[in-house]
């Protein structure tokens, strides 16, 4: 049993202190306001003890629990995402430059592209041009503490969207390098969960389906929190540089009884989550759901708010914000998250293609769980029931795909097996 | 705008007189030939220089109001220098007693029209006016006033003056752009000063204002905020209202109460059925739907559905 190790409770301090010792900036579950989420962790004290949740469609709620589980809840308010792909960033910086040719003043009595630096430098010879800043990153490596399965697989599934394909998001990919996962497997799954269905969880795989590459340096199964005589987690090593950290901090040898035991944790979270995707049918149900009556049904609940798309771990769409100072002297641009609920997303010449909420919810589900696959071969859920938690209309992913899937079955669609192309269900890259 | 020496007669209204039908569309932008190009030179100038031909001449109006949107102005403390070197400060009473003749390049007007004199004066101000700017709940939807458009505005009129007769005012609180053609609206109660000097600057290098029209979650969310609907209870107006202000309140644990008016894309029945579900009552509702923004028409439209009995 040499890749199992066992930490006591008491040694995710140890753990803690050892990443941080290496140069980590730890990110991992806490508590804010009236929820968890993730931030940095600075010692076992950060972390929510004895704090459980509740969450159901558009209601999430903090509980007390009776024991003293480091890791007794499920999908905190906002996964890992912000921590790789933060919600705003600068991209670059331009400022217009002063020093001159004797045809300066001419240039600046003309400012065509006063506040409009993405055209090229010295378009004119009458234009001075300005200096491009490119952001400069300067942050430590990341160790994720606690991330949970689905979120795990979100990150991976962001490393095949924002740095596995020919253009590459830059920064992502400097915030990824160099990542150490300690990954947790779950044992409270929220009724909002439903990675079992979708082959996410709560037990990490070991690897990455996507790559091969190992998914985890470290996993923790948490054992026995209601006993404090016997609490500990299960260690279980992914790596060479897991092995490296597990043998610098206090572990005791496991048992094959352990790793049981930690099998038996995750065993009985799959078995409590009541909902679930038909991961199988529901590419399929939502190809031939394009002219469903279905959509004028869900759009008048919808809000249009976008906030499922902003808490869900695996949403990755962003635009671009241009700011400029009063007198066009120098300018910013920024990416920051946009979301296919907002209108403005569409808007091309003329207005936006997807004007009805109808269409907006359909692009936002046909991305998540079908479309998704043509464009990165995997699904786009993950299955952490985020979206429905934190929807404000309580709009449910699962009973949505579900009332296609009956529909199609029952044949309650207008144009049959109809293969949605063109503007119909657009897939964004 | 290329042409102000005309100027509309007011839009076509509905029977409550609240109808934005002038009211220009954020994604119209300002028109770039209404942009005045000199300015740019001396404007890079750090600090205010004198009055020249060059720099556009501003005027702030107000109306029925606070003032709460000129201070928004007048709090752009860091940018207030240079604010002042691009644009020739022609007429601002709540900064400045000096006043310089019109025609002006660039009006700003806060408030609401509540009596007829009001209603003259915009029309004076419209026609003197390049490039004309309501900023504000007031200017752009009537305001917290715009209550009067749902009461007996003599019985008011009774009950507080002593003279009611020396009053003449309208049975209505109505924005600019149900009166005169509007250029562009800057929504909020008031008005956010980051969203202000956007649009100046947008104005001062000839290019639309990026003032999204998306909902307060986005920012709510980009923030990294608990929602407080979710997590704790609290009613948010968030979801049926524009972003703007930054989620100021929900950052603060508080629901958002609507001051920038209503997002693009409003679906306030699926919002009252979830302030039902949160437990507020019906003449709450309606009174949450009736604050800065009542006279807002998605705003309006809401409270008087829940209050004809169209919550539950
Ligand atoms: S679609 Fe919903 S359940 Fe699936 S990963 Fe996104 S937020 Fe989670
Ligand atoms: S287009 Fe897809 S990835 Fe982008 S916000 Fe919508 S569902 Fe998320
Ligand atoms: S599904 Fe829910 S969270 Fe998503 S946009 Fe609609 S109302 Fe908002
Ligand atoms: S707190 Fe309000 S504004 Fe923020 S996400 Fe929730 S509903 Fe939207």
């Amino acid at each position: 049993m040499d890749d199992i190790r066992l930490l006591p409770a008491t040694g995710l301090e140890g753990l803690i202190a050892q990443l941080r010792s290496r140069g980590y900036r730890v990110m991992g579950p806490t508590l804010r306001d009236d929820a968890i989420v993730t931030g940095e962790i600075r010692s076992a004290s950060d972390l929510p003890q004895g704090v459980g949740d509740e969450q159901d469609p558009a209601r999430y709620r903090l509980r007390k629990r009776d024991d003293g589980a480091y890791f007794g809840f499920a999908a905190p308010a906002q996964s890992s995402k912000p921590v790789f792909f933060p919600a705003e960033e600068v991209i670059w910086r331009g400022r217009r430059d002063t020093a001159v040719t004797p045809d300066s003043a001419a240039s600046a009595s003309t400012p065509d592209n006063a506040g409009n630096p993405t055209t090229a430098p010295a378009s004119s010879p009458h234009d001075p041009g300005f200096t491009v800043e490119r952001d400069q990153l300067d942050a430590p490596p990341i160790a994720l503490l606690g991330v949970r399965s689905c979120d795990l697989r979100a990150v991976q599934i962001h490393d095949k969207v924002l740095a596995g394909r020919t253009y590459i998001d830059a920064h992502y990919v400097t915030r990824r390098e160099a990542t150490f996962v300690v990954a947790v497997a779950c044992s409270d799954p929220a009724a909002t969960c439903f990675c079992a269905s979708m082959g996410t969880g709560p037990r990490p795989a070991a690897t990455d389906p996507a790559t091969g590459e190992p998914s985890y340096d470290l996993l923790l199964t948490e054992i026995a929190p209601s006993d404090p005589d016997r609490h500990h987690f299960v260690l279980e090593i992914g790596t060479e540089a897991g092995r490296d950290v597990a043998h610098a901090i206090d572990t005791a040898p496991a048992e094959f009884d352990d790793q049981h035991e930690a099998l038996a944790v995750t065993a009985h979270a799959a078995s409590q989550q009541t909902r679930r995707i038909t991961a199988a049918t529901v590419r399929d149900d939502l190809r031939a759901s394009a002219e469903s009556s279905r959509w004028e049904d869900v759009a008048s609940r919808c809000l249009s708010c976008t906030n499922c798309t902003l808490v869900c771990p695996t949403c990755f769409c962003t635009t671009v914000e241009d700011v400029s100072d009063l007198t066009g002297a120098t300018a910013e641009r920024h990416r920051v998250w946009d979301s296919c609920f907002s209108e403005d997303f569409t808007y091309i010449h003329g207005g936006p293609t997807r004007e009805s909420v109808k269409a907006r919810y359909r692009q936002w589900i046909t991305h998540k769980l079908s479309s998704w696959e043509d464009q990165f071969g995997m699904l786009g859920c993950v299955g952490c029931g985020r979206c429905i938690a934190w929807c404000p209309a309580g709009i449910d992913i699962t009973e949505e795909a579900a009332a296609l899937g009956r529909m199609r079955a029952g044949g309650v669609l207008p144009t049959g097996d109809h293969v949605p192309t063109g503007d119909h269900v657009t897939v964004t890259s | 705008m290329t042409d102000h020496a005309h100027h509309h007669g007011p839009a076509a209204q509905t029977a409550s007189g609240m109808e934005q039908a002038a009211a220009i569309e954020p994604a119209s932008g300002l028109e770039p030939a209404a942009v005045p190009g000199p300015a740019l030179a001396e404007a890079a100038a750090p600090e205010p220089a004198p009055a020249s031909a060059a720099r556009p001449k501003l005027a702030v109006w107000k109306f029925a109001s606070c003032d709460g949107c000129q201070l928004s102005l007048l709090n752009c403390e860091d940018e207030l220098l240079s604010i002042a070197g691009a644009v020739h400060i022609a007429y601002f009473p709540e900064a400045t007693r000096a006043v310089v003749e019109g025609p002006y390049d660039l009006s700003l007007v806060e408030g609401s029209i509540t009596t007829p004199e009001d209603m003259r004066r915009i029309h004076e101000i419209r026609a003197q006016s390049g490039t004309l700017v309501t900023i504000g709940a007031c200017a752009t939807a009537g305001g917290i006033q715009a209550l009067r458009n749902w009461a007996d505005v003599d019985e008011f009129r009774s009950i507080v003056y002593a003279h009611p007769e020396y009053l003449s005012t309208l049975d209505t609180s109505t924005p600019i752009a149900s009166h005169v053609d509007v250029d562009y609206e800057l929504r909020g109660c008031p008005v956010d000063k980051r969203q202000l000097i956007e649009v100046l600057a947008a104005y001062l290098n000839g290019r639309k204002p990026r003032i999204p029209s998306y909902s307060v979650c986005v920012e709510c969310k980009r923030k990294g905020n608990i929602c407080v609907p979710i997590a704790n209870g609290t009613p948010c107006l968030g979801p049926v209202t524009q972003a703007g202000c930054g989620a100021l309140c929900p950052t603060y644990g508080r629901g958002c109460y609507g001051c920038f008016g209503p997002q693009d894309t409003t679906n306030t029945a699926s919002l009252t059925t979830q302030l039902v579900e949160l437990g507020m009552a019906d003449a709450d509702i309606v009174r949450v739907y009736r604050t800065f923004n009542a006279g807002a028409p998605e705003f309006e439209a809401a409270g008087n559905a829940v209050e004809a009995g169209g919550a539950r």
